[in-house]
Formats: C-alpha cells, sequence, structure tokens
C-alpha cells in the first residue's frame, strides 16, 4: 500500500552518540510481547509429550524470550521513521534519539544468532530450526515485506507470533506433532481480532504513518464484520486441543466460556459507535489468550486429556 | 552534543559496560552447567 499517505513521516532525528542506557535496551526487545510469546513457549514445552531435563527446558525459553527481543529489536530498527510518527511509540529509545540505529540492529542481530546457537547447542536443532524461522518471518515478511503493503499485514505475518509454542514443543519431542499445530492455530486465529480492536481506536495514527491496517484502507464496519468471524473461528480451533485429546474438560468448558466472551466482545465491537468497545476488546483478547494458555497448563497438571 | 555532560556519557558507557560482563559472565556459566547436564546424559 504505497499509495497511503505518508506525509506524516517525518524524518527521524539520530543521535551523534549513544544515550542508550541498560533499560533503552530491554525496552527494544519489547518485554511486554515477550512475556506472552514465553508463556505460550512454556505451555507448548510443559505439554509436549516427552520429557526435558528442567535446565534444559529453562535454556529453552530463554532463547525463545531472547529470540522474540531479537525480532523487536530489529522490528524497531526498521521502523524508526513510522515510530516517529505514531504518539504509542514515539517515544521508544531509537525515534526519541536515544539510541544509534546501527546500535539497535547489531543488538538484534547479536541475539538471533546467540538465541539459535545456543537453542541448537543446548536443545536441539529442530527447535533451533524453528526459533530461526520464527526470527526471520517476523523480520522479513511481517516488518519489511508485509507491514507497510497489506491490510493482511497482521494476519500473515500473525504465523510468526504463533510459532513459540511449537518451538517448546520441538524442544521436548524433536519435533512438531498435531497438538503444537492446534496451539499455533489458537494464537495464529487470535492475532487478527486482537490487533484490529487496537487499530479501530488507533486508526488515525497509523493512517498517519502509512500504515495499511485493515480500518484505515477497508473501513471500520468491514474490519468489525472481520473481527467477528474471527472470533466464531476460534470456537472450533481452541476446541482442537481437546478433540486431540491433548486436554480434558476443564479446558475444554473454560476455552468455550472464553470463547463465548470474546464473541460477545466483537458483536459489542459491531454495535458500538465509540472507541469503549474496541478498547475493551483488545484487553480481553490479552487475557483470552493468556487464560486459554493458563487452562491449557491446569489441565495438564491435573492430568487431563488422553 | 558537544555541550553534553562529560560525566553523564562516561556513566551511561560504565552501567552498560557493567552489564555486558555481567551477560558474558552468564553466559560462560551457561555453558559449564550445559556442559555437565550434557555429561550427564541428557
Amino acid at each position: 500500500m504505497s499509495e497511503l499517505p505518508s506525509a506524516g513521516i517525518v524524518p527521524s532525528v539520530e543521535a551523534d552518540w549513544s544515550r542508550a542506557s541498560v533499560g533503552d535496551y530491554v525496552q527494544i526487545l519489547k518485554p511486554r510481547v515477550m512475556s506472552l510469546v514465553v508463556f505460550t513457549g512454556i505451555v507448548g514445552l510443559a505439554i509436549a509429550p516427552g520429557h526435558l531435563h528442567p535446565f534444559l527446558a529453562a535454556v529453552a525459553i530463554l532463547c525463545i524470550a531472547i529470540g522474540a527481543g531479537a525480532s523487536g529489536a530489529i522490528n524497531m530498527w526498521y521502523d524508526r521513521d513510522i515510530d516517529r510518527v505514531m504518539r504509542r511509540t514515539a517515544s521508544r529509545p531509537l525515534p526519541a534519539g536515544r539510541m544509534l540505529p546501527g546500535e539497535a540492529l547489531g543488538f538484534g542481530c547479536v541475539l538471533a544468532v546467540g538465541s539459535v546457537a545456543v537453542m541448537g547447542i543446548a536443545v536441539n536443532w529442530v527447535a533451533a530450526e524453528l526459533l530461526a524461522l520464527t526470527i526471520a518471518f517476523y523480520v522479513f515478511v511481517y516488518t519489511i515485506w508485509l507491514k507497510r503493503r497489506t491490510p493482511q499485514n497482521i494476519v500473515i505475518g500473525g504465523a510468526a507470533g504463533a510459532l513459540p509454542p511449537l518451538i517448546g514443543w520441538a524442544a521436548v519431542t524433536g519435533g512438531v506433532g498435531w497438538g503444537a499445530i492446534a496451539l499455533f492455530a489458537i494464537i495464529f486465529f487470535w492475532t487478527p481480532p486482537h490487533f484490529w480492536a487496537l487499530s479501530l481506536y488507533k486508526s488515525d495514527e497509523y493512517a498517519a504513518a502509512g500504515i495499511p491496517m485493515l480500518p484505515v484502507v477497508a473501513g471500520a464496519r468491514e474490519t468489525k464484520k472481520q473481527m467477528l468471524l474471527y472470533t466464531l473461528v476460534l470456537w472450533p480451533v481452541t476446541a482442537a486441543p481437546w478433540l486431540l485429546g491433548l486436554a480434558g474438560a476443564v479446558y475444554a468448558g473454560g476455552a468455550g466460556a472464553l470463547s463465548l466472551g470474546f464473541t460477545v466482545c466483537a458483536t459489542r465491537v459491531w454495535s458500538d459507535t465509540t472507541d469503549r468497545a474496541a478498547r475493551q476488546m483488545f484487553a480481553f483478547s490479552l487475557c483470552y489468550l493468556f487464560l486459554i494458555f493458563a487452562l491449557l497448563l491446569a489441565d495438564h497438571g491435573l492430568g487431563g486429556g488422553r | 552534543m558537544a555541550d553534553e555532560p562529560h560525566d553523564a556519557r562516561w556513566r551511561v558507557i560504565r552501567a552498560r559496560n557493567r552489564a555486558l560482563l555481567l551477560v558474558l559472565v552468564g553466559l560462560v556459566a551457561l555453558f559449564y552447567v550445559l556442559t555437565f547436564v550434557r555429561m550427564g546424559g541428557h
């Protein structure tokens, strides 16, 4: 969508020396995104059939966290021009001029290579390859290719965020099974309604930055319809772990109730003319994914599934 | 930024060097423990 207005983009003010503190280095790793990635990775690792030494499991989780952070750092390097335009991102270390672009890129690359290498050496190379795929997909496919070109950016790019449970699963089993694919599908279909809820009430900022999010390109009505459809798709998708025998009745009941709540949120967004319902849905979506995976973990602990 | 206080710059650099040292020590410790775990047959 290069036709979108980009007049709001102002040249980045870059520092002549780096004022970046240790906190700024932590900030470019996107710790809030990292926390959800780590949690879903832990669940993939915990419910996979098999056993992994607790120390190696901790190393696998550390590598997933660092790999996710590396993707975030490279993303912030590439997006520093549009981050400067959006209020939500203008105070990040790069657009604020506290960190040099080369520092963020170098830091991200070192962490990316390091996390994949340690995963391969310490755990196994299937998990390492999946981690490398996740980082590459997020950087090249989502950030560089899709984000500024198509309203389907977060639909296809969502695959990167959906891979961590597969990495956790592969760390234990050395491969990928149907259970891992079910976990992948849950995050994959959860991502569009989650991000579109945010972009509904931030559409002005996305438009100013020239990012073709669905509300900017197709309008609020179409976005709300798509969000509702995705919440309906999540019903069978979240039931998949139960159908595959990976989880029991506790999970099935909880996931059904949560999916009902998510769909109710989407219907409220559909009929709401203000931002309120979209903000509520964004907040609920974060709880939704966390609770779905927490239920899987709890159900596994209680001996659910076959 | 020629008028940037010199000591502020040093403080930032020193804090980052300490953090880097911690990371390197952590990595050494990680590989030591990994070696022992791997030697245990895992």
